[in-house]
């Protein structure tokens, strides 16, 4: 058993009837925040619920800090903070009321609870509305509310489905900065479900990409973005075709792109800083040294591309 | 205290023991049943039987209150299995009202608002969940049946002495098992409609249904085919048999005891079974 571990999967399958919805899943994540991308129906809430217990694995299983969760569920769930995608309250009760009684059916006594209950409304923002109804509270609201309960009883590990689902513009932002705050705390690791990529790459570490029931990439997107700064595109105020041929002199692979800039990928004794000194010496002006850092879009891209891929 | 911590802690502290937290859902589900002015107006009714029975044992017991209220000991009743039967039977129909007041909410709010995936991210089973409802119903239903029961029967023996006592004891044990079965049945029953009727007024029409019209039918079948089976889908002939035959009442025609524990069992298996489809964190629909 693999301790580091915070998600392990062995050969995780999940069927509805025919329909197989996971394929087989392996791999072991230990990232602090990843993010969970795939078009619809890829499966990615499915894992999800599978790994909360919501759904039974037709094959294999899964870890969760060390705990099967198909024997040990209750201690699985006792480390986990959930944040489901639809709308879901307890009608007729208060925010403070509501969270407070989250955190008592999550083993916490009722004067800890009700402490936490009103910390946690203060942590996302909600203080000054706790003691309002839910339903009086607006979609952006009560996705806060639903945050609050699940970090009220402070968990280890933090699932986060569409968390930005249904938000206008400044409530999505301030969404994105709680989801940031709680991974730059470190005292907890999340995984945030989202068919957005822009939410993912504001708030993950890593990513992992499905496609119809099959991990297609496992990466961390700063590593991704480190391993592209090779490649690089420089455009100087003279003659682009002479630099080109001093820059192949130092090892790098050049061609010319129809935009008059040049395209290098460097090797691994080079750095950018030889390229600037280079320049320097032949007295040559560099206009635009850009090196192509991959979006997040890229990488999902190419792994939608590639189809089934391996971890 | 400070509550304002704009910092993400994890809890270190102790935690409740794992079988008590259903308690925490009838905890909070009084909160709301009792906002209703009706509903405690209802409550209150429901003590109106148990306290004229108090009445009835005080004056059996109290000559000189007879006499000065000129009332002769004969037209009591006697305090036996017929006095407990009746008493058993006029509370065991408020516990219908009540429930049929507070059972239809009690899942069908959580269904129609998503909640079920809060409760179950948690230390929660859904067995616990549903034994969480239940008890919502099972300590009101208490309330008014089996716990004045044996208060007027411990009332009746402080007065009568220990012999009526030792004599009755079986008495104490009708009162408690009749009103359980009352209570898991009719609990069942207002829990499985609520969780498959997600409108609360609907499932509330339904209960009823369920016993009015069912009555209704089974004695149309007791007409058209010149049988008495259709007692057997007659939820109030089938309790009151079994109730009969707890407080030793000459049984009726109709329905057999055994009959009447098989259908009592039967549908609450059944209740159970639609329980166990609905009560999840999420439907998967397979095709």
């Amino acid at each position: 058993m693999d301790t580091k571990s915070v998600i392990e999967l062995k050969g995780l399958e999940v069927r509805f009837g025919d329909r197989v919805i996971l394929k087989s899943l392996s791999g072991s994540f230990s990232g602090r925040s990843i993010g969970l991308l795939g078009p619809n129906g890829a499966g990615k809430s499915t894992l999800i619920n599978t790994l909360m217990g919501f759904y039974e694995p037709s094959g294999g299983t899964a870890r969760i800090f060390g705990y099967d969760i198909r024997r040990r569920i209750r201690e699985v769930r006792r480390l986990v903070g959930y944040m489901p995608e639809n709308e879901s309250f307890i009608a007729g009760m208060s925010a403070v009321a509501f969270v407070c009684f989250m955190a008592e059916l999550a083993g916490l006594p009722h004067e800890a609870a009700l402490e936490r209950a009103h910390e946690a409304l203060f942590y996302v923002g909600l203080g000054e509305a706790r003691y309002r109804k839910l339903e009086e509270y607006s979609l952006g609201m009560k996705q806060l509310a639903k945050l609050a309960q699940a970090i009220v009883h402070g968990p280890r590990l933090l699932f986060l489905d569409e968390p930005t689902n249904g938000l206008d513009p400044p409530a999505r932002q301030r969404m994105i900065r709680l989801i940031r705050g709680i991974r730059e705390d470190g005292r907890l690791h999340l995984v945030l479900c989202s068919h957005l990529l822009r939410d993912v790459e504001e708030t993950c570490e890593e990513v992992l990409i499905l496609k119809d029931g099959s991990i297609v990439q496992y990466c961390n997107l700063e590593e991704e973005r480190k391993l592209n700064r090779k490649f690089l595109e420089v455009e100087t105020d003279g003659d682009n075709a002479a630099f080109a041929e001093e820059a192949r002199g130092l090892g790098c692979e050049c061609a010319l792109a129809r935009n008059r800039a040049i395209k290098m990928v460097l090797p691994d004794q080079v750095e950018i800083r030889d390229l600037y000194r280079l320049a320097a010496q032949r007295g040559v002006h560099l206009r635009r040294l850009n090196y192509k850092r991959d979006s997040l879009e890229d990488i999902f891209l190419k792994a939608m591309e590639n189809g089934r891929g391996s971890l | 205290m400070a509550v304002y911590k704009q910092s993400y802690r994890r809890y270190e502290g102790p935690l409740t023991p794992p079988w008590s937290r259903f308690l925490i859902i009838p905890r909070y589900a009084y909160q709301r049943v009792f906002d209703s002015r009706f509903l405690i107006f209802f409550f209150v009714t429901c003590f109106i039987g148990p306290a004229v029975c108090a009445v009835i044992i005080y004056l059996r017991h109290n000559s000189g209150a007879l006499e000065m209220f000129n009332i002769s000991l004969a037209k009591l009743l006697k305090v036996d299995g017929r006095f407990f039967f009746e008493f058993i039977s006029a509370q065991g129909w408020m516990g219908f009202l009540l429930t049929a007041f507070v059972g239809p909410g009690l899942i069908s709010r959580d269904l129609a608002n998503n909640a079920l995936p809060l409760y179950f991210c948690r230390p929660f089973s859904r067995a616990e969940y549903v034994i969480g409802k239940m008890s919502v119903l099972a300590i009101l239903l208490s309330l008014i049946t089996w716990i004045p029961g044996l208060l007027l029967f411990a009332f009746n023996a402080s007065l009568e002495g220990t012999a009526w006592l030792w004599e009755n004891l079986w008495l104490a044990g009708g009162l408690f098992l009749g009103s359980w079965i009352w209570i898991v049945t009719l609990s069942l029953l207002a829990l499985a409609l609520s969780a498959w009727v997600k409108w609360r007024l609907a499932a509330g029409a339904l209960l009823f249904g369920v016993f009015f019209a069912a009555a209704g039918f089974g004695q149309a079948i007791n007409e058209i085919l010149d049988t008495k089976s259709g007692d057997l889908i007659n939820l109030s002939k089938v309790i009151q048999t079994i109730w009969r035959g707890l407080f030793r009442q000459p049984l009726k025609d109709g329905v057999s005891p055994f009959s009447a524990w098989e259908v009592v069992i039967t549908l609450s298996a059944v209740c159970l079974l639609l329980l166990a489809k609905k009560v999840r964190a999420y439907q998967v629909e397979r095709s």
